[in-house]
C-alpha cells in the first residue's frame, strides 16, 4: 500500500477555520430563506379567509380583487413619485461627495447625509403633514390653474395639501438618504486604474465620470434604488400623517388615493375577523410585489454581467 | 504628427515632500526615450508632469516648464484635458475599461470631446488601431466581446490602440510590459518600434535589455536616499549610457554593481 505524504491526518487548525465560516455561511443563508419562507406562510395563511369570503362581504362589497387595486396602484404611484424625484438627485449628490466636492466639505456632507438615513419616519411624517403640504399648497393651485390639462394635475387642487404628490416627495426625501450614502460609497471604489485611463485620453471630469465611473457603478447604483423604493413601498408612518386618503383618482394633487402599507397601519388596530384577513392579504400583495421588483432588479443588472468589470 | 519635449528646472512635489528635482531634459520628436533608475527614484513621477497627470494625484503639484514644440504645458490658462488629448499614456498594470467592448475601448477616447464619427469611420480607426498595436489578428472576431476578456498581453496592447487611436503627437509608456510574459513584451517592444515612426515615445522600464533594444537615449535617474529628491543622473545616447557612461553611479547600475 502506498501512502501519499500530501494526504495529512487529523484537521490542521487553518481547515477548522475554514469548516466553521462554511457552516456560518451556510447557516446564514439557509436562515434568511427560511425567515423569508415563514413570513410567506403566516401571511398566507392568515389571508385565507379573504380568498374564500364571499365577495359581498369584503370591504367595499366588490370582492378581494376590486378593494386591493386601487391601493396597489397607489402604492406604485407613491414610490415611483418618489424614486422619480430621489435617483437623479441621490446620485448627483453622491457624485458630487465623491469626485466635486473638497474633501474638507466631503467627508462632513457624506456623515451628514448618512445621519439622515436614521431619522425615524414618524419625524418625516409630523415634517411632511406640518411644514411642507401646507407649503405646497400655493404651488398645487397654480399647477392645477396651469397645468390642469393633464390629468396628474387635475383640480381642484388640495386646500390641505395633503396630497398623493406630497407624500411622494416626503418619501423622496426619506429614500434619498439610502440611495446617496450606497451610490456614493459605490462611486468612490471605482479603480483609480480606470479613472486614470479615461484621464489620460483626455477626458474632463465629467466625461471620465460617464466612461469609467458610472458604468463601474451601474449594477451598485440599481441596487441601491431598490432598497430606496424597498423603503418606499413599504412606509406606513409617513404616508399616514401625510396622505388624506380617499379613492383611486388620477390628479396627484387632490386628496385621495391610498397605499397598501398605511392602509394596513391606519385600520390595524381595530380589525378583527374579515377585515384582519384582508389587512394581511394586503401585506402579502405588498410582500409579492417587493419580490417582483427586487427580481427584476437582479435580472437587470445580470444581462450586464459580461460588462459589469467584475472579471 | 509628432512633438518635441523639452524640460526646464522641472522640481515635481506630493504636496511638501519634493519627490524630484531640478529635472532638464530635451527629448526629440519621432524618438524613443528610456526612463531607467532604482525604485522609487522617480521614474513615473516626472513621467506623470509630461502629460499633467501628476496633478491628478491629491497634492500633486510641479515647478518649472515642459515644452511640448516650445508651448508650456503649465503655463497659466492650459487646459490639462488638452495636454493630455495630445500626450497619451500607457499604465503599468493594463486598464482596459471593463464596462466596454473591445471596439469600444479602442474608441473610447475618439469619443470624448463631444465627437461623433461615422459607423464606416470608425471601423477604419478601429481596424487601424488595433493593426497598429497588433492586436487584430487575434480579436478581429470578437471585437463586441468584454475587453478585460483578454489576456494581460493582449490587454495592453488593447490600452496602447486606445491611445494610438486619438493621434496624440507623444506616447508615454510607464513600465508597460512589467506584467506581461517574455512573447507579448517581445511584440510590444516590436511595436515601439514601429511606433517611433509616427510618434515621440518615452518609456519607463526595469529592463536594461529592453532599454538598450527600443531606445535610442536613455535617462538615469537616481536617489541619493530616502526621503531624498531624485533627479537626472545622466542622459545620452543608449549606446554611451550601457558602453561608456559619464557618471560612476549610471555604470554601476546599468552593470548591476548598484546598492
Ligand atoms: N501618491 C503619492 N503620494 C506621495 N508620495 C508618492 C506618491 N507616489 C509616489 N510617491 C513618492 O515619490 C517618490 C518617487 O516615486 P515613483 O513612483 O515616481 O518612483 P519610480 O521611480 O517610478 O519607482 P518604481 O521603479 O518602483 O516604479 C517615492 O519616494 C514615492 O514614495
Ligand atoms: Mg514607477
Amino acid at each position: 500500500m502506498t501512502t501519499n505524504a500530501l494526504k495529512s491526518s487529523g484537521p490542521s487548525a487553518g481547515r477548522a477555520g475554514d469548516k466553521i465560516f462554511s457552516g456560518a455561511a451556510l447557516g446564514a443563508g439557509v436562515l434568511i430563506l427560511l425567515t423569508l419562507f415563514a413570513v410567506a406562510v403566516f401571511l398566507f395563511i392568515q389571508a385565507l379567509p379573504t380568498f374564500t369570503a364571499d365577495p359581498a362581504e369584503i370591504s367595499g362589497g366588490a370582492g378581494f380583487f376590486s378593494y386591493i387595486l386601487p391601493i396597489v396602484i397607489g402604492t406604485v404611484i407613491a414610490a415611483l413619485i418618489a424614486l422619480a424625484i430621489a435617483t437623479p438627485i441621490g446620485i448627483a449628490v453622491a457624485l458630487f461627495i465623491s469626485h466635486y466636492a473638497p474633501r474638507r466639505i466631503a467627508g462632513p456632507l457624506g456623515y451628514l447625509i448618512d445621519l439622515l438615513a436614521a431619522i425615524p419616519s414618524v419625524i418625516y411624517g409630523a415634517w411632511g403633514y406640518l411644514v411642507l403640504a401646507p407649503a405646497l399648497v400655493p404651488g398645487y393651485q397654480w399647477l392645477a390653474e396651469n397645468l390642469g390639462f393633464i390629468p396628474i394635475f387635475g383640480g381642484p387642487a388640495s386646500q390641505t395639501g395633503k396630497t398623493m404628490l406630497t407624500a411622494g416627495i416626503v418619501l423622496a426625501v426619506m429614500v434619498l438618504p439610502i440611495i446617496t450614502s450606497l451610490s456614493r460609497e459605490i462611486f468612490l471604489q471605482t479603480p483609480k486604474l480606470h479613472e486614470e485611463a479615461a484621464l489620460a485620453l483626455g477626458a474632463t471630469r465629467w466625461e471620465m465620470i460617464s466612461t469609467a465611473v458610472l458604468p463601474f457603478a451601474r449594477p451598485g447604483i440599481i441596487s441601491a434604488v431598490m432598497l430606496g423604493l424597498g423603503r418606499a413601498l413599504g412606509e406606513t408612518m409617513a404616508v399616514a400623517l401625510v396622505l388624506s386618503t380617499g379613492g383611486l383618482i388620477p390628479s396627484l394633487i387632490q386628496s385621495g388615493n391610498q397605499t397598501i402599507a398605511a392602509e394596513i397601519a391606519l385600520n390595524f388596530p381595530e380589525a378583527f375577523g374579515l377585515r384582519l384577513a384582508e389587512l394581511i392579504a394586503a401585506g402579502l400583495v405588498l410582500f409579492v410585489i417587493t419580490l417582483i421588483v427586487n427580481m427584476i432588479a437582479r435580472a437587470i443588472i445580470a444581462r450586464h454581467k459580461e460588462f459589469s468589470g467584475a472579471n | 504628427m509628432s512633438k518635441r519635449i523639452d524640460v526646464k528646472d522641472l522640481n515635481v512635489y506630493y504636496s511638501k515632500f519634493l519627490a524630484v528635482e531640478g529635472v532638464n531634459i530635451n527629448i526629440a520628436a519621432k524618438s524613443v526615450t528610456a526612463f531607467i533608475g532604482p525604485s522609487g527614484c522617480g521614474k513615473s513621477t516626472f513621467l506623470r508632469t509630461l502629460n499633467r497627470m501628476h496633478e491628478v494625484i491629491p497634492g500633486g503639484r510641479v515647478e518649472g516648464e515642459v515644452l511640448l514644440d516650445g508651448d508650456n504645458l503649465y503655463e497659466p490658462g492650459v487646459d490639462p484635458v488638452n495636454v493630455r488629448s495630445q500626450i497619451g499614456m500607457v499604465f503599468q498594470r493594463p486598464n482596459p475599461f471593463p464596462t466596454m467592448s473591445i471596439r469600444d475601448n479602442v474608441l473610447a477616447g475618439v469619443k470624448l470631446n463631444g465627437k461623433k464619427i461615422s459607423r464606416s469611420d470608425a471601423d477604419a480607426l478601429v481596424e487601424g488601431s488595433l493593426r497598429g498595436a497588433n492586436l487584430w489578428n487575434e480579436v478581429k472576431d470578437r471585437l463586441d466581446k468584454p475587453g478585460s476578456g483578454l489576456s494581460g498581453g493582449q490587454q495592453q496592447r488593447l490600452c496602447i490602440a486606445r491611445t494610438i487611436a486619438v493621434k496624440p503627437d507623444v506616447i508615454l509608456m510607464d513600465e508597460p510590459c512589467s506584467a506581461l510574459d517574455p512573447i507579448s513584451t517581445l511584440a510590444i517592444e516590436d511595436l515601439i518600434n514601429e511606433l517611433k515612426n509616427d510618434y515621440t515615445v518615452v518609456i519607463v522600464t526595469h529592463n536594461m535589455q529592453q532599454a538598450a533594444r527600443v531606445s535610442d537615449k536613455t535617462a538615469f535617474f537616481n536617489i541619493a536616499g530616502t526621503g531624498k529628491p531624485g533627479k537626472l543622473i545622466e542622459y545620452n545616447e543608449t549606446a554611451t549610457i550601457f558602453s561608456n557612461p559619464a557618471e560612476k553611479a549610471t555604470e554601476d547600475y546599468v552593470s548591476g554593481r548598484f546598492g
